[in-house]
């Protein structure tokens, strides 16, 4: 898993700031050597010898899954970079402003040659902070891309009122309670904080209690939800995974993103998941240590998804 | 199997070479053995030729010449004597595929263009659909098959036509004419061949791979189409007017480990296999007997045989992998 090159995608609504990132990232000294592929020639000024040009060529899979589109582009560029290996430590993928991010995440969970070379480390979105209200209303890409983050910059704070700041990042928390917020001018924000997280971001959403998810809802949204789950103990793998199985394929085209760490009844090991959609990609990683409570924990962010059915299904897979 | 016999092995026949990093294509060119690397050197018979660019990505190797495309959207010509030509120039654009053809004729693509340039130096191009990343030019004759998302195109630069389209859902990658131009075979994303038989577009299936199939060639006699992306070397047989539907194939070089590379002998029946833990075997078609030209790479598990190409003669195979490992088998 280690020797996997990190990915991150960088999705965030027109003007929003996200070129501005980029910029940054590829000029500061920060020791490290970024691929970048970039949606548009041009945008970003810099002559840089690991800048591609991608054309979000879209496909779905022929798999018989109808939401599982991936990015071909993205698998003959990133298979033409891993011929390369050794000159670069991370690959960080642009999308346009109306892109939805699955296609880009899921091309990480299904191709079997991107896979074996990289993983999809964070979404990282670009939001404007006095045009984002707006956006969310009249622009389903912009939820969308705000459901799928991991990282969110409230970008272009100095335009807005401290009160209009705290209604837009209330709106956020409607949508996306788990993504880590930064608020940031001109998209700066400090570089460890948006590459290379790791399962930092995975571990820090599912600390998050539900219970302060449910008192937190003042600004619900009508059609996206969030559901965190957590059982004081272990899950029963038998019960677990047919379970979720079911429930992605069922219900994949309107769960966004789903996470967990969880406990299974005599394995020493965490499994860790996340998945797109009706992809899910979970493995045995590290140690329960000793110091640590052994619980499992899920999170799902969708449209339309039906929380007591979820809550109940879970619940019954307790071990 | 047994890999590790000395009586069936032609591991002293093998000179090493340094490549120094992924090779992209290997060659001979005026018996000299050539080497191209994704860090954009070209070795011909030793001595190392830099392009000027961060990366090769597409190479093939014509009578004369190293034709090339790297990152910055160049196509080059790179000479026995290794002087350098640049025949286009896409801008920066990478190039994604490359195909040579008679008489000199070249085709690239990037993006969702596709060029072709005949032996003259006269220039067409396609706006595709979608992008292609596989190209190849029909054994005879100036017409190109172009695989895409949703099948194939087959263009016929020369006229004012419309390309000709062979439909087939899903992602197409590599694209190949049998000899005889009766058959049009591309690999998928579905990690799956698919097929069509000419002029009828008789769609042919052939699946089971466990992995992408991204190594396809063919018998000298046009009879058999070895392929990578299993734990053998899958070899369809098209000999009959129907090719390989209700056939089984044939599976040579099983071991426990992928195929990354085949590459069929010039004159005979037999195909050397390239695996993804860096072992090389040469295998006879007609009776299965192997011959070991290249051990597996214990300690380096992942070093894929990328490249692997015989001689105009079939005397001498050369190969490259993933790690920068070369060499030149000579047959004794």
């Amino acid at each position: 898993m280690s020797d996997k090159i990190p990915v991150t995608v960088l999705t965030g609504y027109l003007g929003a700031g996200k070129t501005t990132l980029l910029n940054r990232i590829l000029t500061e000294q920060h020791g490290k050597k970024y691929a970048v592929i970039v949606n548009e020639f041009g945008e970003v000024g810099i002559d840089n010898e690991l800048v591609v040009g991608a054309d979000e060529e879209v496909f779905e899979m022929n798999n018989g899954c109808i939401c599982c589109t991936v990015r071909g582009d993205l698998i003959r560029i990133i298979e033409g970079l891993m011929k390369r290996k050794g000159r670069f430590d991370a690959i960080i993928i642009e999308t346009t402003g109306l892109a939805d991010p699955a296609p880009v995440a899921q091309t990480f969970f299904v191709d079997q040659d991107v896979q074996d070379n990289a993983r999809l480390d964070a979404v990282v979105t670009v939001a404007d902070a006095k045009w984002l209200s707006a956006r969310l209303k009249d622009a389903p890409e912009a939820k969308n891309q705000i459901a799928f983050a991991d990282v969110i910059l409230l970008n272009k704070v100095d335009l807005v009122t401290p009160k209009e700041l705290d209604e837009v990042e209330a709106r956020i928390r409607a949508i996306n309670p788990y993504a880590t917020i930064h608020r940031t001018e001109r998209s700066q924000v400090a570089l460890d904080a948006i590459l290379n997280r790791g399962a930092f971001d995975l571990e820090r959403v599912l600390e998050l209690e539900p219970a302060f998810l449910e008192e937190d809802n003042h600004h619900h949204d009508e059609h996206m939800q969030s559901v965190a789950l957590k059982i004081p103990g272990d899950v029963d793998p038998e019960k677990f995974m047919p379970w979720v199985n079911e429930l992605v394929q069922r219900d994949g085209p309107n769960i966004l993103r789903s996470k967990g760490i969880l406990a299974f009844k005599d394995e020493p090991k965490r499994f860790v998941f996340q998945g797109v959609h009706m992809i899910l990609d979970g493995d045995l990683q590290r140690d329960w240590r000793a110091d640590e409570k052994r619980e499992s924990k899920i999170v799902f962010i969708g449209r339309d998804l039906k929380l007591d059915e979820i809550r109940a299904g879970f619940m019954a897979c307790a071990a | 199997m047994n890999t590790q016999s000395a009586a069936t092995s032609l591991t002293d026949s093998v000179a090493p070479l340094e490549a120094g990093a992924h090779v992209i294509a290997a060659g001979f060119l005026r018996e000299a053995p050539v080497l191209v690397t994704g860090d954009g050197d070209v070795l011909i018979a030793g001595t190392r030729h830099q392009i000027g660019a961060d990366a090769a990505l597409v190479a093939k190797l014509a009578a004369d010449a190293i034709i090339l495309g790297d990152d910055r959207g160049r196509i080059l010509r790179i000479g026995a004597d290794g002087t350098q030509a640049a025949l286009a120039d896409e801008k920066g654009r990478w190039i994604d595929a490359l195909a040579l053809g008679p008489d000199g004729a070249i085709a690239w693509s990037c993006g969702k263009r596709v060029v072709a340039r005949d032996g003259k130096g006269k220039v067409k191009e396609l706006a595709a659909v979608s992008t292609s990343q596989g190209l190849a030019f029909r054994p005879k004759g100036y017409q190109l098959a172009i695989a895409q998302n949703g099948g194939a195109l087959l263009w016929m630069p020369n006229t004012e036509a419309p390309p000709d389209k062979l439909d087939w859902k899903g992602s197409h990658l590599d694209i190949t004419w049998s000899p005889d131009a009766r058959f049009v075979i591309t690999s998928m994303q579905e990690n799956a061949l698919h097929g069509w038989r000419l002029p009828e577009k008789q769609h042919m299936r052939m699946s089971g791979y466990p992995a992408k199939s991204r190594s396809l060639s063919w018998s000298h006699d046009g009879n058999w189409l070895a392929t990578s992306g299993a734990d053998a070397c899958i070899v369809w047989p098209f000999g009959s007017k129907e090719g390989p539907m209700g056939k089984a194939p044939r599976e040579c070089g099983v071991r426990p480990t992928r195929v990354s590379a085949v590459a069929c002998h010039p004159g005979s029946l037999v195909i050397a296999i390239g695996y993804e833990d860096g072992c090389i075997l040469i295998c006879r078609l007609t009776d299965a007997s192997e011959l070991l030209v290249r051990p597996p790479e214990r300690d380096r598990p992942r070093d894929s045989v990328t490249a692997l190409t015989w001689d105009a003669k079939g005397k001498r195979l050369v190969f490259g992998t993933a790690e920068g490992a070369a060499g030149v088998l000579t047959l004794p």
